[in-house]
């Protein structure tokens, strides 16, 4: 099956929404108590920040972006949503930096260990993407997967409503259609909507977002504005131009450990983060205790973290991965081969920004079909 | 209990980072309640002599003076502790190691046979054993803080060695190199700073020297590669405040010299 050709789990039919209802959709999110969070053009990319009104949201941008490089540029119409992904994910919102995770003090009769209470936001995600949408799936099976649940990221990920857009277009770096996570959104959204010069679509993919759409001014969609919105969709799968084979792809990276290749990524690779840092699916931290002068009150601070860090596999007294080479090494095979052991799933949902934020254009496809060409 | 000794000692330096110990404004009361800080010039006139527990040493040795007194006040201390980027690298004074310092002696100077100088800025660690070194320009007052709290505490201070990246991508700076073609040098320099000038638009000019394991070669080819000039890549690294560290000055050497990035990093 091929990823054009799936569609929506939930039945039901699709909506319209003219253009100058975005307002309202926003409006009632912000209403239901949500923080409605969506792109926005700030630092010269398209964002992720808080989206008040749709003026906030980037409106005639789009974002050209290839290995190492990534411009934002005027589109000759007034798209809303008409740009790929930016630099920023929800990651950073479900699993946020930088947390406090427990406090200590030290009082006459001793240490005291107490949690920290959190009032987690409740968010509303505009203008997900498909691969975002697989990421979100990725990171759940890590973050609630198991017997080892992370309480910030199940209290916000309950909380969070998403608003899902498919995309009309790729950029050089998307292969969404390798790991088949896209481009078309499937599930795992409250509404997800297709754009279209006069309004959008608009899809049910829950009872929450039933609950929205039935506050919204919208009419059961024309069967010409479905033969629109399936045609914008399918731009985006013919403009796709970047392949990951993925046949055997674990085995195949697992056999080559110590393939020629490595050597020669390491003399590229900064080891730097950025790569793990945009990652949509990377999920590294590290905990630390934060004692203040006295040695009296302690904060247990868990903070991001990445495999690229040279002291991240320090370990009775000595570093693991010691050169880049080893650190590179870790990151492709975790994120292609040993997540699917790990969480049965490929930890590589295709959205390409490694590729676009590595300072030096790295690109793990052709990693892997340079490992791939050359293999014993 | 005895309280640990602590002196503050300047070489050559704009004392910028001995500042920051008195920009501890919030900490300083409960500092002196635990250490009794005995020698700080920028601080009191009150000089106590040595032995101390621990010495921070600002500013880099650049006469013969300063190579006789760093080896005394190793003598005199139990912890040495150097800070910021002349301490640790030879700071922005370093820039005569690529020149001839007679020169800009008679350039300078009216007399030039009264001044004696050494013809290098170097760092602190070339001349005595060092044990810690905090990196800077200036150093930053939290990391200070922790230095102390370890030294306190008897541990090993807990101050990051990875890139200024990471820091930029947990505030959400958007990668200035990436998105806007800057010669950022945030890829090879040790974060500390908080990732400052990213955030205002402002390429890192690597006040923290390199990262642990720097790869300059490939970020220099990169760079080039996208219409950086090669001069502009030396200066950037040699103007860094820590031009002299050693991964800086060996890649900032490679481009001068006419080396292809390129090659060398093979």
């Amino acid at each position: 099956m091929t990823a054009a050709a799936k569609r929506p789990q939930r039945d039901g039919p699709t909506l319209w929404l003219a253009r100058a209802d975005l307002q309202t959709l926003v409006d009632v999110l912000w209403q239901e108590g949500y923080r409605v969070i969506g792109p926005t053009v700030a630092q010269a990319a398209i964002v992720y920040d808080e989206i008040r009104s749709v003026d906030d949201l980037p409106r005639g941008w789009t974002d050209e972006q290839s290995g190492g490089s990534y411009r934002l540029k005027r589109r000759d119409d007034e798209a809303y949503f008409g740009y790929v992904v930016g630099p920023h994910s929800w990651k950073q919102y479900l699993f946020p930096p930088r947390a406090t995770v427990a406090v200590a003090d030290r009082r006459a009769d001793g240490w005291h260990m107490s949690g920290v209470e959190r009032d987690e936001p409740a968010f509303a995600f505009l203008g997900a993407r498909a691969c975002e949408l697989a990421a979100l799936a990725v990171q759940d099976r890590t973050f609630l997967g198991d017997d080892y649940v992370d309480p910030i990221y199940r209290a916000r990920r309950e909380r969070a409503f998403i608003v899902a857009v498919n995309c009309t277009q790729a950029a050089s770096t998307c292969f969404c259609t390798s790991m088949d996570t896209g481009p078309r959104c499937t599930g795992g959204f409250d509404l997800a909507m297709t754009e279209l010069p006069d309004g959008f679509t608009l899809e049910v993919g829950s009872e929450r977002g039933a609950r929205i759409a039935a506050q919204l001014p919208n009419t059961a969609a024309a069967k010409d504005t479905l033969a629109r919105a399936d045609s914008a969709r399918q731009q985006a799968v013919e403009q796709i131009s970047k392949h990951l084979d993925t046949t055997d792809i674990r085995d195949l990276l697992l056999n080559n450990l110590e393939h020629e290749r490595w050597n020669e990524v390491a003399t590229r690779c900064l080891s730097c983060t950025n790569c793990t840092m945009v990652c949509p699916t990377c999920f590294c931290n590290s905990v630390k205790d934060v004692a203040d002068l006295q040695g009296d009150h302690v904060e247990r601070v868990r903070e991001w973290d990445t495999c690229f860090n040279w002291d991240f596999s320090y370990m009775n007294g000595a570093v693991v991965r010691d050169q880049i080479r080893s650190r590179y090494r870790q990151w492709l095979t975790h994120k292609l081969a040993s997540w699917i052991d790990q969480f049965d799933v490929s930890g590589c949902v295709g959205c390409g920004r490694c590729i676009t934020w590595c300072p030096v254009g790295i690109d793990l496809t052709e990693e892997v079909a340079a490992i791939r060409e050359t293999a014993p | 209990m005895h309280k640990p000794r602590l002196a503050v000692f300047k070489f050559a330096s704009c004392d910028g980072c001995q500042l920051s110990l008195l920009s501890l404004e919030d900490e300083l009361v409960a500092l002196a309640a635990r250490v009794d800080i005995a020698f700080f010039l920028e601080a009191s006139s009150r000089v106590e002599p040595g032995p101390y527990d621990v010495a921070l040493v600002e500013g880099s040795i650049t006469t013969p003076d300063d190579v006789q007194r760093i080896r005394q006040v190793r003598r005199d201390s139990k912890f040495l502790i150097t800070i910021g980027a002349c301490a640790t690298a030879g700071g922005i004074q370093a820039l005569r190691n690529w020149a001839d310092s007679e020169e800009f002696m008679r350039a300078v100077y009216a007399e030039p046979s009264y001044i004696a100088t050494l013809d290098r800025s170097t760092a602190i660690a070339e001349h005595v054993p060092v044990d810690f070194e905090l990196r800077g320009c200036p150093i930053n007052k939290e990391q200070l803080l922790e230095v102390l709290v370890a030294f306190l505490a008897g541990r090993r201070p807990r101050t990051p060695v990875h890139s200024v990246c990471l820091e930029c991508k947990r505030r959400g700076t958007v990668c200035i190199a990436v998105a806007q073609g800057a010669a950022c040098l945030g890829p090879v320099t040790q974060a500390g700073c908080g990732a400052i000038c990213p955030s205002y638009d402002r390429a890192c000019y690597g006040c923290y020297g390199p990262s642990h394991q720097p790869n300059v070669d490939s970020l220099a080819a990169q760079y080039e590669a996208t219409g950086v000039p090669r001069e502009a890549l030396v200066a950037g690294l040699r103007g860094s405040f820590n031009g002299y560290a050693r991964e800086f000055r060996q890649a900032s050497d490679r481009l001068a010299s006419g080396g292809g990035a390129e090659e060398s990093s093979s």
